[in-house]
Protein backbone atom coordinates (compact mmCIF):
# COMPACT_ATOMS: atom_id res chain seq x y z
CA UNK A 1 0.00 0.00 0.00
CA UNK A 2 1.48 3.34 -1.00
CA UNK A 3 2.35 5.54 1.93
CA UNK A 4 0.28 8.53 0.93
CA UNK A 5 -2.95 6.57 1.22
CA UNK A 6 -2.56 6.42 4.98
CA UNK A 7 -3.23 10.15 5.06
CA UNK A 8 -6.72 9.44 3.83
CA UNK A 9 -7.65 7.50 6.95
CA UNK A 10 -9.40 10.54 8.41
CA UNK A 11 -11.44 10.86 5.21
CA UNK A 12 -12.44 7.20 5.39
CA UNK A 13 -13.54 7.59 9.01
CA UNK A 14 -15.46 10.73 8.10
CA UNK A 15 -17.22 9.02 5.17
CA UNK A 16 -18.00 5.92 7.22
CA UNK A 17 -19.40 7.98 10.08
CA UNK A 18 -21.59 10.07 7.78
CA UNK A 19 -22.80 6.90 6.06
CA UNK A 20 -23.72 5.41 9.43
CA UNK A 21 -25.62 8.53 10.45
CA UNK A 22 -27.42 8.76 7.10
CA UNK A 23 -28.43 5.10 7.12
CA UNK A 24 -29.54 5.33 10.75
CA UNK A 25 -31.73 8.33 9.93
CA UNK A 26 -33.20 6.45 6.96
CA UNK A 27 -33.84 3.22 8.81
CA UNK A 28 -35.06 4.59 12.12
CA UNK A 29 -38.38 5.96 10.79
CA UNK A 30 -39.10 2.59 9.18
CA UNK A 31 -38.77 0.87 12.53
CA UNK A 32 -40.11 3.48 14.92
CA UNK A 33 -42.56 5.79 13.21
CA UNK A 34 -46.32 5.29 13.17
CA UNK A 35 -47.43 4.35 9.66
CA UNK A 36 -50.78 4.73 7.94
CA UNK A 37 -50.11 4.75 4.20
CA UNK A 38 -52.58 6.33 1.81
CA UNK A 39 -52.32 6.97 -1.92
CA UNK A 40 -53.61 10.51 -1.42
CA UNK A 41 -50.59 11.30 0.71
CA UNK A 42 -48.33 10.66 -2.28
CA UNK A 43 -50.47 12.43 -4.88
CA UNK A 44 -49.47 15.77 -6.35
CA UNK A 45 -50.83 18.62 -4.30
CA UNK A 46 -51.15 22.13 -5.61
CA UNK A 47 -52.75 24.49 -3.10
CA UNK A 48 -55.91 22.47 -2.68
CA UNK A 49 -56.72 21.59 -6.29
CA UNK A 50 -55.54 18.87 -8.60
CA UNK A 51 -52.31 19.67 -10.47
CA UNK A 52 -53.05 21.24 -13.87
CA UNK A 53 -50.16 19.65 -15.73
CA UNK A 54 -47.01 17.66 -15.34
CA UNK A 55 -44.27 19.00 -13.11
CA UNK A 56 -41.80 18.33 -15.93
CA UNK A 57 -41.75 21.43 -18.07
CA UNK A 58 -39.39 23.36 -20.29
CA UNK A 59 -36.58 24.74 -18.23
CA UNK A 60 -35.22 28.19 -18.95
CA UNK A 61 -32.02 27.96 -20.98
CA UNK A 62 -30.47 30.76 -18.93
CA UNK A 63 -29.91 28.33 -16.06
CA UNK A 64 -27.88 26.28 -18.50
CA UNK A 65 -25.80 29.30 -19.49
CA UNK A 66 -25.02 30.10 -15.86
CA UNK A 67 -23.99 26.51 -15.23
CA UNK A 68 -21.82 26.42 -18.38
CA UNK A 69 -20.03 29.62 -17.40
CA UNK A 70 -19.54 28.20 -13.92
CA UNK A 71 -17.85 25.08 -15.34
CA UNK A 72 -15.41 27.20 -17.33
CA UNK A 73 -14.32 29.21 -14.30
CA UNK A 74 -14.24 26.03 -12.24
CA UNK A 75 -11.71 24.62 -14.70
CA UNK A 76 -9.73 27.84 -14.54
CA UNK A 77 -9.49 27.43 -10.77
CA UNK A 78 -8.53 23.77 -11.24
CA UNK A 79 -5.54 24.96 -13.27
CA UNK A 80 -4.56 27.35 -10.48
CA UNK A 81 -4.07 24.61 -7.86
CA UNK A 82 -0.91 22.92 -9.25
CA UNK A 83 0.46 26.34 -10.17
CA UNK A 84 0.06 27.59 -6.61
CA UNK A 85 1.61 24.44 -5.13
CA UNK A 86 4.58 24.42 -7.50
CA UNK A 87 4.94 28.20 -7.53
CA UNK A 88 8.55 28.21 -6.28
CA UNK A 89 9.65 25.71 -8.93
CA UNK A 90 8.12 27.11 -12.10
CA UNK A 91 9.96 30.43 -12.15
CA UNK A 92 9.08 33.48 -14.22
CA UNK A 93 8.11 31.45 -17.27
CA UNK A 94 5.50 29.57 -15.26
CA UNK A 95 4.31 32.82 -13.67
CA UNK A 96 3.83 34.61 -16.99
CA UNK A 97 2.35 31.56 -18.64
CA UNK A 98 -0.34 31.55 -15.96
CA UNK A 99 -0.81 35.31 -16.31
CA UNK A 100 -1.39 34.92 -20.06
CA UNK A 101 -3.83 32.08 -19.38
CA UNK A 102 -5.72 34.23 -16.89
CA UNK A 103 -5.61 37.15 -19.32
CA UNK A 104 -7.20 35.09 -22.09
CA UNK A 105 -9.96 34.02 -19.73
CA UNK A 106 -10.37 37.60 -18.52
CA UNK A 107 -11.03 38.61 -22.13
CA UNK A 108 -13.83 36.06 -22.12
CA UNK A 109 -15.07 37.37 -18.79
CA UNK A 110 -15.17 40.96 -20.06
CA UNK A 111 -17.05 39.78 -23.16
CA UNK A 112 -19.52 37.94 -20.96
CA UNK A 113 -19.99 40.95 -18.70
CA UNK A 114 -20.46 43.41 -21.56
CA UNK A 115 -22.80 41.06 -23.38
CA UNK A 116 -25.01 40.89 -20.30
CA UNK A 117 -24.74 37.14 -19.79
CA UNK A 118 -24.48 37.68 -16.05
CA UNK A 119 -27.70 39.73 -15.95
CA UNK A 120 -30.95 37.89 -15.57
CA UNK A 121 -33.15 40.16 -17.71
CA UNK B 1 -5.76 -8.63 1.35
CA UNK B 2 -4.58 -5.15 2.18
CA UNK B 3 -6.84 -2.21 2.83
CA UNK B 4 -6.03 -0.68 -0.57
CA UNK B 5 -7.21 -3.81 -2.38
CA UNK B 6 -10.37 -3.92 -0.26
CA UNK B 7 -11.10 -0.30 -1.10
CA UNK B 8 -10.38 -0.94 -4.78
CA UNK B 9 -13.02 -3.67 -4.85
CA UNK B 10 -15.46 -1.56 -2.85
CA UNK B 11 -15.11 1.46 -5.14
CA UNK B 12 -15.21 -0.52 -8.35
CA UNK B 13 -18.22 -2.55 -7.28
CA UNK B 14 -20.19 0.54 -6.32
CA UNK B 15 -19.09 2.27 -9.51
CA UNK B 16 -20.16 -0.59 -11.77
CA UNK B 17 -23.47 -0.96 -9.97
CA UNK B 18 -24.23 2.75 -10.18
CA UNK B 19 -23.12 2.87 -13.82
CA UNK B 20 -25.62 0.12 -14.53
CA UNK B 21 -28.30 2.03 -12.63
CA UNK B 22 -27.59 5.13 -14.75
CA UNK B 23 -28.99 3.32 -17.78
CA UNK B 24 -31.52 1.25 -15.85
CA UNK B 25 -33.21 3.91 -13.72
CA UNK B 26 -36.66 4.96 -14.88
CA UNK B 27 -36.40 8.52 -13.70
CA UNK B 28 -33.66 10.44 -15.55
CA UNK B 29 -32.99 12.58 -12.47
CA UNK B 30 -32.19 9.38 -10.57
CA UNK B 31 -29.86 8.47 -13.44
CA UNK B 32 -27.94 11.69 -12.91
CA UNK B 33 -27.71 11.03 -9.17
CA UNK B 34 -26.32 7.55 -9.87
CA UNK B 35 -23.88 9.17 -12.29
CA UNK B 36 -22.67 11.40 -9.45
CA UNK B 37 -22.15 8.29 -7.30
CA UNK B 38 -20.15 6.73 -10.14
CA UNK B 39 -18.02 9.90 -10.39
CA UNK B 40 -17.29 9.87 -6.66
CA UNK B 41 -16.21 6.23 -6.78
CA UNK B 42 -14.08 6.89 -9.84
CA UNK B 43 -12.36 9.63 -7.85
CA UNK B 44 -11.67 7.06 -5.13
CA UNK B 45 -10.16 4.72 -7.73
CA UNK B 46 -7.94 7.52 -9.06
CA UNK B 47 -6.68 8.16 -5.54
CA UNK B 48 -5.90 4.48 -5.07
CA UNK B 49 -3.97 4.54 -8.33
CA UNK B 50 -1.90 7.45 -7.01
CA UNK B 51 -3.48 10.17 -9.15
CA UNK B 52 -4.59 12.31 -6.23
CA UNK B 53 -4.93 15.53 -8.18
CA UNK B 54 -7.04 13.87 -10.84
CA UNK B 55 -9.31 12.41 -8.17
CA UNK B 56 -9.81 15.78 -6.51
CA UNK B 57 -10.47 17.46 -9.87
CA UNK B 58 -13.00 14.76 -10.67
CA UNK B 59 -14.86 15.71 -7.49
CA UNK B 60 -14.57 19.46 -8.03
CA UNK B 61 -15.31 19.62 -11.75
CA UNK B 62 -17.42 16.58 -12.52
CA UNK B 63 -19.42 16.22 -9.33
CA UNK B 64 -19.55 19.95 -8.65
CA UNK B 65 -20.23 21.31 -12.11
CA UNK B 66 -20.77 18.77 -14.87
CA UNK B 67 -23.36 16.82 -12.88
CA UNK B 68 -25.30 20.05 -12.34
CA UNK B 69 -25.12 20.66 -16.08
CA UNK B 70 -26.48 17.17 -16.74
CA UNK B 71 -29.30 17.80 -14.28
CA UNK B 72 -30.18 21.00 -16.12
CA UNK B 73 -30.12 19.19 -19.46
CA UNK B 74 -32.38 16.47 -18.11
CA UNK B 75 -34.76 19.07 -16.74
CA UNK B 76 -34.64 21.11 -19.93
CA UNK B 77 -35.62 18.20 -22.15
CA UNK B 78 -39.38 18.25 -22.18
CA UNK B 79 -39.68 14.53 -22.79
CA UNK B 80 -42.50 12.27 -21.73
CA UNK B 81 -40.54 9.21 -20.71
CA UNK B 82 -43.56 6.92 -20.46
CA UNK B 83 -44.34 7.84 -24.08
CA UNK B 84 -40.76 7.12 -25.08
CA UNK B 85 -40.71 3.71 -23.42
CA UNK B 86 -43.83 2.67 -25.35
CA UNK B 87 -42.04 2.37 -28.69
CA UNK B 88 -39.28 0.38 -27.06
CA UNK B 89 -40.29 -3.01 -28.48
CA UNK B 90 -40.49 -1.79 -32.09
CA UNK B 91 -36.92 -0.51 -32.13
CA UNK B 92 -35.57 -3.41 -30.09
CA UNK B 93 -34.53 -5.59 -33.12
CA UNK B 94 -32.62 -2.72 -34.76
CA UNK B 95 -30.98 -1.89 -31.48
CA UNK B 96 -30.04 -5.52 -30.95
CA UNK B 97 -28.47 -5.74 -34.44
CA UNK B 98 -26.42 -2.56 -33.93
CA UNK B 99 -25.42 -3.68 -30.45
CA UNK B 100 -24.34 -7.05 -31.84
CA UNK B 101 -22.21 -5.40 -34.54
CA UNK B 102 -20.52 -3.17 -31.96
CA UNK B 103 -19.95 -6.18 -29.68
CA UNK B 104 -18.31 -8.17 -32.53
CA UNK B 105 -16.08 -5.21 -33.37
CA UNK B 106 -15.08 -4.84 -29.73
CA UNK B 107 -14.26 -8.54 -29.49
CA UNK B 108 -12.16 -8.32 -32.66
CA UNK B 109 -10.31 -5.28 -31.37
CA UNK B 110 -9.68 -6.63 -27.89
CA UNK B 111 -8.81 -10.09 -29.19
CA UNK B 112 -6.08 -8.83 -31.50
CA UNK B 113 -4.76 -6.23 -29.07
CA UNK B 114 -1.32 -6.77 -27.63
CA UNK B 115 0.63 -4.57 -25.27
CA UNK B 116 3.85 -3.28 -26.77
CA UNK B 117 6.85 -4.34 -24.66
CA UNK B 118 8.10 -0.78 -24.29
CA UNK B 119 4.61 0.60 -23.76
CA UNK B 120 4.52 -0.03 -20.05
CA UNK B 121 7.57 2.16 -19.44
CA UNK B 122 6.55 5.58 -18.11
CA UNK B 123 6.30 8.11 -20.89
CA UNK B 124 7.33 11.73 -20.56
CA UNK B 125 8.21 13.02 -17.14
CA UNK B 126 9.29 10.39 -14.65
CA UNK B 127 7.82 10.58 -11.17
CA UNK B 128 10.32 11.57 -8.53
CA UNK B 129 9.69 9.97 -5.14
CA UNK B 130 8.75 12.24 -2.27
CA UNK B 131 6.97 14.72 -4.51
CA UNK B 132 3.21 14.95 -4.35
CA UNK B 133 1.10 14.50 -7.41
CA UNK B 134 -0.01 18.10 -7.66
CA UNK B 135 3.52 19.51 -7.36
CA UNK B 136 4.81 17.11 -10.01
CA UNK B 137 2.05 18.22 -12.34
CA UNK B 138 2.59 21.89 -11.59
CA UNK B 139 6.32 21.67 -12.33
CA UNK B 140 5.79 20.58 -15.92
CA UNK B 141 2.37 21.92 -16.88
CA UNK B 142 3.22 25.63 -16.97
CA UNK B 143 6.75 25.46 -18.36
CA UNK B 144 7.40 22.29 -20.33
CA UNK B 145 3.85 22.04 -21.72
CA UNK B 146 3.25 25.79 -21.97
CA UNK B 147 1.79 25.65 -25.49
CA UNK B 148 -0.73 22.99 -24.54
CA UNK B 149 -1.60 24.98 -21.44
CA UNK B 150 -2.22 28.15 -23.46
CA UNK B 151 -4.23 26.10 -25.96
CA UNK B 152 -6.38 24.92 -23.04
CA UNK B 153 -6.98 28.56 -22.14
CA UNK B 154 -8.05 29.33 -25.71
CA UNK B 155 -10.36 26.31 -25.72
CA UNK B 156 -11.98 27.59 -22.55
CA UNK B 157 -12.36 31.05 -24.12
CA UNK B 158 -13.99 29.50 -27.17
CA UNK B 159 -16.34 27.51 -24.98
CA UNK B 160 -17.30 30.66 -23.07
CA UNK B 161 -17.96 32.71 -26.20
CA UNK B 162 -19.79 29.78 -27.81
CA UNK B 163 -22.05 29.29 -24.81
CA UNK B 164 -22.97 32.97 -24.78
CA UNK B 165 -23.54 33.18 -28.53
CA UNK B 166 -25.69 30.05 -28.59
CA UNK B 167 -27.84 30.58 -25.53
CA UNK B 168 -28.08 34.32 -24.89
CA UNK B 169 -31.40 35.43 -26.28
CA UNK B 170 -32.33 38.73 -24.72
CA UNK B 171 -31.33 41.74 -26.78
CA UNK B 172 -32.00 44.57 -24.34
CA UNK B 173 -30.16 44.07 -21.09
CA UNK B 174 -31.73 45.58 -17.99
CA UNK B 175 -28.88 46.46 -15.72
CA UNK B 176 -29.14 47.41 -12.10
CA UNK B 177 -27.36 50.71 -11.44
CA UNK B 178 -26.91 50.91 -7.71
CA UNK B 179 -25.72 54.54 -7.71
CA UNK B 180 -28.80 55.65 -9.60
CA UNK B 181 -31.03 53.74 -7.21
CA UNK B 182 -29.40 55.26 -4.17
CA UNK B 183 -29.52 58.77 -5.67
CA UNK B 184 -33.31 58.70 -5.85
CA UNK B 185 -34.95 61.04 -3.40
CA UNK B 186 -38.55 61.45 -2.42
CA UNK B 187 -38.71 64.75 -4.27
CA UNK B 188 -37.64 63.21 -7.58
CA UNK B 189 -40.05 60.29 -7.62
CA UNK B 190 -43.14 61.21 -5.56
CA UNK B 191 -45.56 63.77 -6.90
CA UNK B 192 -48.48 65.04 -4.86
CA UNK B 193 -51.52 66.10 -6.85
CA UNK B 194 -54.44 68.11 -5.62
CA UNK B 195 -57.60 66.31 -6.64
CA UNK B 196 -60.75 68.46 -6.73
CA UNK B 197 -63.61 67.17 -4.62
CA UNK B 198 -66.10 64.94 -6.55
CA UNK B 199 -64.23 65.51 -9.83
CA UNK B 200 -61.76 62.66 -9.95
CA UNK B 201 -58.34 62.77 -11.41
Amino acid sequence: MPGFLEQYLALVIFAALSAVIAIALLVAPFLLAYKSPDTEKLSAYECGFEAFDDARMKFDIRFYLVSLLFIIFDLEVAFLFPWAVAFHDVGWLGFWSMMVFLGVLTIGFVYEWKKGALEWD
Amino acid sequence: MTAAVAFFYLFSMIMLASAFMVIAARNPVHSVLFLILAFVNAAGLFMLAGAEFLGMILIVVYVGAVAVLFLFVVMMLDVDFAEMKRGFLQVLPIGAIIGGIVAIELILVVGSWTVAPAGSAPVGSPITPGVTNTVALGRVLYTQYIYLFQAAGLVLLTAMVGAIVLTLRHKVVKRQVIAEQNARTQASVVEIKKVPFRAGV
